[in-house]
């Protein structure tokens, strides 16, 4: 096509970007004048023109014309022409176009054409395109050209990845039929191309429907085994640089990665004596020296460990491919160290191989330290944190540390919040905490994002053993001349709570630290000087001393005339508030903030969020909480430190983390809280839930009867009942004192994840206090003394995870006392046990042998390993305890039913108890996945 | 599965693009902007994997490439894919370019858009890997190649009896004819 090529030589001798649009426009107009022309345009001048649009697309320019003529080529009886036609159409054709019906003509010509040149280009437009109007026609039709016993190889492998392509857009469009049965037995088609393709589909089906493709399972192994085995001459053209069929062989190791380890044992033995063929030709020499060779090998090696990682059930197997990646980290390759590393990050969280991983930490430490290629750093970031668990996180949070100093600026977030994680998760002592928080900040302030300050301010109010200890260091820390406003802010914040507890120090004393905060003042930000403004009022009632200082500061015109009105109202409100209240109001106003409630840490779900679902390791979140070993402390103790009045709510910065349950009333008078934007990224408007430790998920899994919380005032025990779906808990609220309760209420809430997910799920009907069934007293007392006893009905409606809490109110001696508690209703109270005979087990574990459908877990013993004990446990856990089911009697097997009012979901779980190791793997298997993962999760807590 | 394919050279210029997922024109041109961005300054001795960059769409997908001479061969891929399997697939689709043209080079690339095009479509269809058989596909575009061929030499033949009788057995015969006219009559026009 001369014109075509002395266009493009055009504009490659254009001078400027200028001269190049002129000659495109240029062009562009002669086209559209000559497919507008009256006179008929011949193939082959179509076929130029369409070429051209192709290419001055390509230069990013827009093509609006150009579609029907290249619609028009598709009904071409010449090759070439039908050939360009579609090349347009699967370029520029968006999958929304009006012009479908007509290409979808033009492919059920094709389609039906038999001739199989003109067959694969319609079927390759088909898989290009995806749109629903395709899959809608097309659908049904492919999977019959597919399975056919006269379609050729070259059509059927583009029918099959057709069809899969149809199904990752439209899956509710590609029917299941007799062909799938079909489609498994192309795996022993003689051409391996086909072999290839039809790998390809069974995987994506599978996952979506793996009962109706395990028998693929054995075919699978079957092929890979042959080629495995086979010497390489034996696959003629399939055979890349020396190796077998590699792209094969990897496609058939991914779809074994669908289905568990086979059961039968034969099959299984062979895909192991494969599985360790390839790990035993990865210490073979290599066949040949070019990179082409090691690529090949080494893609199916790390998809064989990839399954071995899969079937995470033969521990040999997984060392050796610890031991290889082992070798991989050191090699010359950069992208086999890539690799490895990256592998290793998903074998680190395999019990089996998570000691082995933790060897390699030298050379992982020291691949951060001397990596080139910001990539593989970023990898050997990654598996740090996997590998990272309590014997070695000081030395990998000093790792990252000191990388954090000059690592690249586009990781450095990232690797900020992994250390923040890794910091609070590990942290024996909470100063530890507080220092590498504060180190964070001072290295790489700009990254440390609010979620970070946020949670080290929650840590801190919640332990009391390390308030002095924070003071202390940010006091220090504040003393260098130029630092971050991030350390400012947790500076501000923490002395503004907890100075008082170095004033004491004449080098820190309240004038020292309010003039320290004040030289770094002006500085700053609004939203920081908004929260030195609070801390400075907090000085005030913390420090008489300073009032006089702090109000001139407030008195000032740069304050009360700020520019900013947020500022300039806190100035004045705050100043105002320093003049008329009473030191006893004052103290009121500004106490101590009480312990924030307990949530998954905000750090942790913004990691998630930047990096994607399934991307952080297993990092046992359900064991995540702030205040592990507070009590029920503070804000129930009949001193004034009881729950402050609503002011405070008001008194905070607008980005203050704060407990938002206190309703923001008194200093209303300037709606000084527009919106809280920050407050809802920390979950905060939930209620104060702060007393409500973890204990109660962890004791009453296996138990229903019991005391649930007590301190010095007020005990609450609880009885309950279950029976299918529905529950009846009797609570009992004892008056430890000998002075009344008034105004004594109780709910029951939900936390903020409750409130969303739970609610409906779990419906809780209250009933009222049984003393007064009736009517409700608006102001009820109870004695000293006496108890109260309130019942709680409960219909469960859906598999749920979240916990109820029970929030308590009540009057003692003039203050208002809050008390909020979880209530141990936990998915498994609604078990009703089922015996069934070992043969009757076994045919439904297999039954439910979907993987999504099973979750197994191994974790070391967190109590003595006694056998009536455990009994006991999962007697209690609602399931009934078969014996004689499992072939070692030292494994406990057992089968039940959970009751939701809409659906009822069967259970078998299988634990194995390994006395030497001390660790226990354990096994769900149910019809839900929520429900296999929710029971998992609280039945490991309990050995 | 491939997401995109992405050739430009060491300027960034554009040689070849395919999206697998649609994308908006301006998109295509920012996307290609940013993988170029991120590609071009890396080392040529660095690992051959990066994650995707932010336009290309989150974590799951990684930019695999590939830096020949003057041209950078760019996948974008999800993690259904094996990272070496697919240098590899790049290697096999570049040794089938070369094998096609003799020795390709840049300016094959640019002349011949739509038989890279075509070369690429034996190779990677709807972003699935459709073959890895070199051979496979150096004979499937030998066939396209003969087929091409056979056409134009039918369209340039000098004499229409020739056309005529080759024509006997096909249905629309006289719309075949006048193709065969016109095409002559453009050919030695040549308006460009």
């Amino acid at each position: 096509m001369r014109g075509l090529a002395v266009f493009i030589s055009d504009i490659r001798n254009c001078k400027s970007k200028e001269a190049e649009v002129k000659r495109i426009n240029k062009e562009l107009a002669n086209i559209r004048s000559k497919f507008k022309g009256d006179k008929a345009l011949d193939g082959y001048s179509k076929k130029k023109y369409v070429c051209k649009l192709l290419f001055i697309f390509l230069l990013g320019h827009d093509i609006d014309f150009g579609h029907m003529e290249a619609v028009n080529l598709l009904s071409s009886n010449k090759y070439t022409e039908k050939q360009i036609g579609y090349l347009f159409i699967s370029v520029l054709v968006n999958s929304n176009s009006d012009l479908i019906s007509l290409i979808n003509n033009g492919i059920k010509n094709d389609l039906a054409s038999r001739n199989p040149t003109f067959m694969n280009l319609a079927l390759h437009c088909i898989a290009n395109v995806g749109s629903r109007e395709m899959a809608e026609a097309f659908a049904s039709q492919i999977p019959s050209i597919l399975v056919a016993g006269d379609t050729m190889d070259s059509v059927k492998q583009s029918a099959a990845l057709c069809l899969l392509r149809l199904n990752r857009t439209s899956p509710d469009l590609v029917p299941m039929g007799e062909w799938t049965a079909r489609v498994v037995h192309l795996l022993n088609d003689q051409h391996l191309g086909v072999v290839t393709a039809a790998t390809s589909l069974i995987t994506t089906l599978a996952q979506k429907s793996p009962e109706d493709f395990r028998t693929s399972i054995s075919l699978a192994v079957a092929r890979l085994s042959r080629i495995v085995t086979s010497a390489s001459i034996d696959l003629q053209d399939y055979t890349y640089y020396f190796v077998a069929a590699p792209w094969l062989s990897v496609k058939l190791l991914r779809l074994l990665q669908c289905y568990p380890p086979p059961e039968d044992a034969a099959l299984r033995s062979r895909l192991t004596e494969c599985l360790e063929t390839i790990l035993n030709k990865a210490q073979e020499p290599p066949k040949s020296k070019k990179v082409q060779h090691s690529n090949a090998k080494n893609a199916v090696l790390f998809e064989a460990i990839a399954l071995i990682i899969h079937h995470d059930s033969e521990p040999t197997l997984l060392v050796r491919a610890c031991n290889q990646l082992g070798q991989f980290l050191q090699h010359r390759e950069t992208n086999l160290r890539y690799l490895a590393l990256e592998s290793m990050c998903t074998l680190a969280s395999s019990e089996f191989s998570h000691e082995a991983v933790k060897t390699h930490i030298d050379t992982v430490i020291n691949a951060l330290k001397t990596e080139r290629d910001v990539s593989v750093r970023q990898r050997a970031v990654d598996l740090l944190y996997a590998m990272c668990d309590r014997s070695n996180s000081k030395q990998i949070v000093a790792e990252m540390l000191s990388y954090l100093e000059n690592a690249d600026y586009s990781i450095r977030e990232e690797i900020v919040l992994k250390v923040a994680i890794l910091a609070e998760k590990y942290a024996v002592d909470y100063t530890w905490y507080v220092d590498t928080i504060l180190n964070l900040i001072r290295i790489a302030g700009d990254h440390v994002s609010e979620e970070v300050w946020y949670r080290v301010i929650q840590i801190v109010i919640n332990q009391d053993d390390v308030q002095g200890y924070a003071a202390k260091t940010v006091f220090e820390a504040l003393q260098t001349p130029a630092c971050h406003e991030n350390l400012l802010k947790v500076g501000g914040y923490i002395l503004g709570e907890f100075g008082n507890l170095i004033a004491g120090d004449p080098r820190s004393s309240p004038l020292v630290q309010f003039n320290l905060l004040h030289s770094k003042f002006h500085l700053c930000s609004v939203p920081t000087r908004a929260l030195l403004l609070s801390a400075y009022i907090k000085f005030i009632n913390l420090f008489p001393e300073v009032k006089p200082t702090i109000q001139d500061v407030l008195r000032s015109d740069s304050q009360l005339r700020n520019a900013d009105v947020e500022l300039q109202q806190r100035a004045i409100e705050y100043l105002r508030l320093s003049c008329i209240a009473s030191t006893d109001i004052l103290a009121t106003v500004l106490e101590e903030m009480p312990p924030f409630p307990e949530r998954e840490s905000s750090i942790l779900a913004k990691l998630k969020k930047k990096k994607g679902p399934g991307k952080v390791p297993d990092m046992d979140e359900a064991r995540w909480n702030v205040n592990g070993n507070t009590e029920h402390s503070e804000n129930t103790e009949p001193t004034n430190k009881s729950s402050p009045p609503s002011l405070v709510a008001d008194l905070l910065p607008t980005n203050r983390p704060r407990p938002a349950s206190y309703s923001p009333t008194i200093l209303s008078a300037g709606n000084m809280a527009p919106s809280h934007p920050f407050t809802d990224l920390l979950n905060m408007n939930s209620s104060p839930a702060a007393g409500a430790s973890l204990l109660v998920d962890v004791l009453f899994v296996c138990k229903n009867n019991g005391v649930i919380f007590e301190n010095q005032l007020l005990q609450i025990g609880l009885k309950s009942e279950y029976r299918q779906n529905l529950g009846r808990i009797y609570v009992f609220y004892g008056n430890k004192t000998s002075s009344q309760f008034l105004s004594f209420s109780s709910s029951v809430t939900s936390s903020d994840t409750l409130k969303t997910h739970i609610l409906p799920l779990l419906r809780l009907l209250l009933t009222d206090l049984s003393l007064n069934v009736h009517t409700m007293p608006v102001d009820p007392t109870v004695e000293g003394g006496a108890q109260l006893q309130q019942i709680l009905n409960i219909e469960c409606l859906s598999d749920f995870s979240d916990t109820p809490v029970l929030n308590v109110q009540f009057r003692y001696g003039g203050t208002l006392q809050n008390i909020a508690v979880k209530l141990p209703v936990m998915l498994n109270k609604f078990f009703q046990p089922t015996e069934m005979t070992s043969e009757d087990f076994f045919q439904r574990w297999k039954q439910l042998g979907v993987p999504q459908q099973e979750v197994q877990t191994i974790f070391k013993a967190q109590h003595p390993m006694d056998t009536d004990v455990t009994n006991a446990k999962i007697l209690g856990f609602g399931v009934a305890l078969l014996s004689g089911v499992d072939p070692n009697p030292a494994n406990f097997v057992g089968a039940g039913v959970i009751h939701t009012k809409n659906t009822q979901v069967g259970c078998l779980l299988r634990l194995e108890p390994n006395p030497q190791a001390e660790m226990y793997r354990l096994t769900l298997r149910t019809s839900r996945e929520s429900v296999s993962q929710r029971l998992c999760d609280l039945l490991s807590e309990q050995f | 599965m491939i997401k995109s394919i992405l050739i430009f050279n060491n300027h960034g210029k554009p040689r070849l693009i395919r999206f697998y997922q649609y994308f908006p024109e301006d998109m295509q041109q920012q996307i290609i902007r940013e993988t170029f961005h991120l590609v071009s300054k890396r080392d040529d001795n660095v690992c051959n994997f990066l994650e995707g960059g932010s336009l290309i769409g989150g974590s799951d997908y990684k930019l695999i490439y590939r830096h020949y001479a003057t041209l950078y061969f760019v996948f974008c891929v999800d993690s259904s894919e094996s990272e070496l399997g697919i240098l590899d697939l790049i290697q096999v689709f570049v040794e089938t370019l070369d094998k096609c043209f003799e020795n390709v080079c840049e300016l094959d690339l640019i002349f011949h858009m739509d038989k890279v095009h075509y070369i690429l479509q034996e190779v990677v269809m709807g972003g699935m890997v459709l073959e890895t058989n070199m051979n496979d596909i150096v004979a499937q575009v030998e066939l396209q190649n003969r087929m091409e061929k056979s056409e134009g030499g039918l369209s340039a033949a000098p004499a229409r009896a020739i056309s005529a009788v080759k024509n006997m057995n096909l249905p629309e015969m006289p719309r075949n004819i006048n193709i065969g006219d016109i095409n002559i009559k453009v050919q030695s026009l040549s308006p460009f």
